[in-house]
């Protein structure tokens, strides 16, 4: 039978019963709106994590001194003073996994350029800290080896220090005051955007660790080069487990450690835990999206039910089509043609639904949401399928039904 | 010959009941013929137009539709043949609702695979054969009963089939009505086309050629008259 003929009287019979074809329909439009809204939701949370894992850099570490116990009382992370440059140095020469080992120190300082100032964070680091970063320059250019070496009165700044600060205006070469030391502005950083707890790091200014400790910090600095952390990253390919398990060695030999006593640092694995936020976050959105496609199997049950009755209510007219020539096989098409109009229409009023819901729940809750031409296939496809798999039932009742008994049907 | 049944049987298992609706019945019917088959219901008429017209098979016995053998055929091979062979007329018209005229009638070559084109201009032409050329679109909940078996007869002559079979066409109808759809079929005999009409009314009856009657399963009567209503020879 020809296809448009078929589709024709699809929709003619569709439209004889228009209310009780919306209403098949609406378990489809619910379904398909449900499927596309949930996945948007999922995948807008999947690609946060996935931002905040490229904005921290790839096969990062954490290295930090560990807590300091003092009668008793355990003090916490970092608390402790003992790790140095030295150990950077140590984990950069001596850890083959490791690429780059930066140490830092951080502190929060008011920092005055001209009439205007603006509190932010300074650190003290080197140029290997913005590598493991994987955070480029903007403008300008980095320090020098005889700057980080000589405590040179240098600086690197980010974005939004940049606009506190300069406003529209180069801040390249301009002096700014940290602590009533004046330090000339040498790099712009790139924009870098929230971490995962939602922290500004483009709110920062970084200077060389030697300019930290000598001129910064104040008070001792003591004869060991004390550092807050060390960043950590792990050459591309190489298992971040076995790079830890070496730090840990190393550091363990270099403090003296004894066997089975406690390690004097930590080691966190920063991109592991926004690795196991991703995974989360996925099998969130599988689950979300198989309890929406419950909605869609319902609605497919509705569609059945649906063309039964239609079969039986036209049991004449398959009698009539079948006495002057149509085989089985056009019955068949006729029937499962209906079904997929009707899921196919529900589907693509779902898919608008969907969209609408989508832009709603990241207008008005806030989320990130993310709609794909995938998510869209998905849920069309799958409404098509809704369509034949719920009508070939009823359509094959039809296309089974004898001549003679369905033209005699009263 | 373009009918040979011999020796048909039709049985139906009712509960534990068994029905011998057609008991050995052969009937010749030649290309051209204007026949009625007359009885009361349950008398076999039915039974045995449902045969001829290939939508249903005898239990047992052989039938030739213009030389084909249709006993032992597949469904979908019937289908065909009642597609390129045969049209029906309904008492009840069985014209899909909803649907124009012109759709109703294209109906048959929808099935037979004619193209959309062709289909157009052949409905039409078969529309204007029974008088509603002016009225193609209309849907059949706009015409009258009369209207509505001229279009139904339009769809049974519009694959140009050998043959006709139309079951109480004017059971249906009015008087009036009903000596206008006499009239189109006799003149559709008249162009060469065989005609089988089922009717219980005697004045229907008159106007074909030949009277088969029923009783029981069985042919009782079977006789060729000189004249008919229609026409006179």
């Amino acid at each position: 039978m020809n296809f448009l003929a078929a589709l024709r009287s699809a929709l003619r019979a569709l439209a004889a019963n228009t209310l009780r074809s919306i209403l098949t329909m609406l378990g489809i439009i619910i379904g398909v709106a449900a499927v596309i809204t949930m996945i948007a939701v999922g995948r807008g949370a999947t690609d946060r994590v996935q931002e905040q894992m490229k904005g921290l850099g790839s096969n990062i570490m954490l290295v930090m001194p560990g807590g300091l116990t003092q009668g008793g009382v355990r003090l916490g992370a970092s608390t402790g003073q003992g790790l140095s440059e030295d150990d950077a140095n140590a984990i950069a020469r001596d850890v083959p996994e490791v690429q780059v080992a930066a140490p830092s120190m951080r502190s929060g300082a008011q920092v005055i350029a001209g009439n205007t100032n603006w509190s932010t964070s300074i650190m003290g680091s080197t140029n290997d800290y913005l590598e493991a970063r994987e955070w480029p320059l903007q403008s300008g250019r980095m320090f020098e080896a005889a700057e980080l070496q000589g405590s040179a009165k240098v600086a690197m700044i980010g974005q939004t220090v940049a606009t506190q600060l300069f406003g529209e205006s180069d801040p390249l070469d301009q002096v700014i005051r940290i602590k009533k030391v004046p330090v000339t502005v040498i790099g712009l950083l790139n924009k870098k955007g929230q971490n995962s707890l939602g922290q500004d790091q483009d709110d920062i200014v970084v200077v060389p660790i030697s300019t930290y400790r000598n001129r910064i910090q104040g008070g001792n600095a003591g004869k060991l080069k004390r550092v807050g952390s060390i960043s950590v990253k792990v050459k591309e390919g190489q298992s971040m487990k076995v790079a830890e398990e070496n730090i840990k060695d190393l550091l363990r030999q270099r403090m003296k450690v004894q066997p089975g006593g406690d390690e004097p640092f930590t080691i966190r694995n920063i991109t592991e835990i926004l690795q196991a936020q991703e995974e989360s976050s996925k099998v969130m959105t599988m689950l979300l999206a198989a309890v929406a496609g419950i909605s869609l199997v319902i609605g497919g049950i509705g569609i059945m039910n649906i063309m039964l009755v239609s079969v039986t209510e036209r049991t004449r007219e398959i009698g009539l089509r079948m006495a002057v020539g149509a085989r089985g096989k056009d019955i068949l098409t006729q029937f499962l043609i209906e079904a997929c109009t009707l899921s196919l229409i529900g589907g693509a009023i779902g898919v608008a639904l969907g969209a609408v819901a989508t832009w709603a729940v990241g207008q008005f809750a806030g989320w990130q949401v993310s709609m794909t031409a995938t998510s869209i296939l998905l849920a069309t496809g799958f409404s098509a399928f809704v369509g034949v798999f719920f009508g070939f039932y009823p359509a094959h009742k039809a296309s089974k039904l004898l001549p003679i008994q369905a033209l005699r049907y009263e | 010959m373009l009918i040979q049944a011999h020796h048909l049987v039709k049985t139906y298992t009712m509960g534990d009941q068994t029905v011998h609706a057609l008991r050995d019945v052969s009937i010749d019917i030649a290309e051209g013929d204007f026949v009625a088959i007359m009885g009361a219901s349950g008398s076999g008429k039915s039974t045995l137009m449902n045969i001829l017209g290939c939508l249903d098979l005898p239990t047992s016995g052989e039938y030739l539709l213009a030389g084909e053998a249709v006993q032992g055929m597949a469904q979908d091979q019937l289908a065909s043949i009642r597609n390129r062979r045969i049209g029906f007329v309904f008492q009840q018209f069985n014209l899909l609702p909803r649907t124009s005229a012109l759709e109703n009638v294209e109906l048959p070559m929808v099935y037979g695979g004619v193209k959309a084109l062709e289909r157009k201009t052949r409905a039409l032409k078969a529309l204007e054969q029974v008088g509603l050329g002016t009225r193609s679109e209309h849907t059949p909940a706009e015409l009258s009963g009369g209207q509505q078996q001229r279009v139904a007869i339009a769809r049974a002559l519009v694959n140009s089939p050998q043959l006709i079979l139309a079951d109480e066409p004017t059971g249906a109808l009015d008087s009036q009505t009903s000596e206008d759809i006499m009239r189109l079929l006799t003149d559709l005999n008249q162009q060469g086309m065989t005609v089988i009409i089922v009717t219980h009314e005697p004045d229907i009856a008159e106007w074909a050629r030949r009277k088969v009657v029923f009783k029981d399963g069985s042919i009782i009567e079977d006789v060729v008259k000189d004249s008919t209503k229609g026409v006179s020879v």
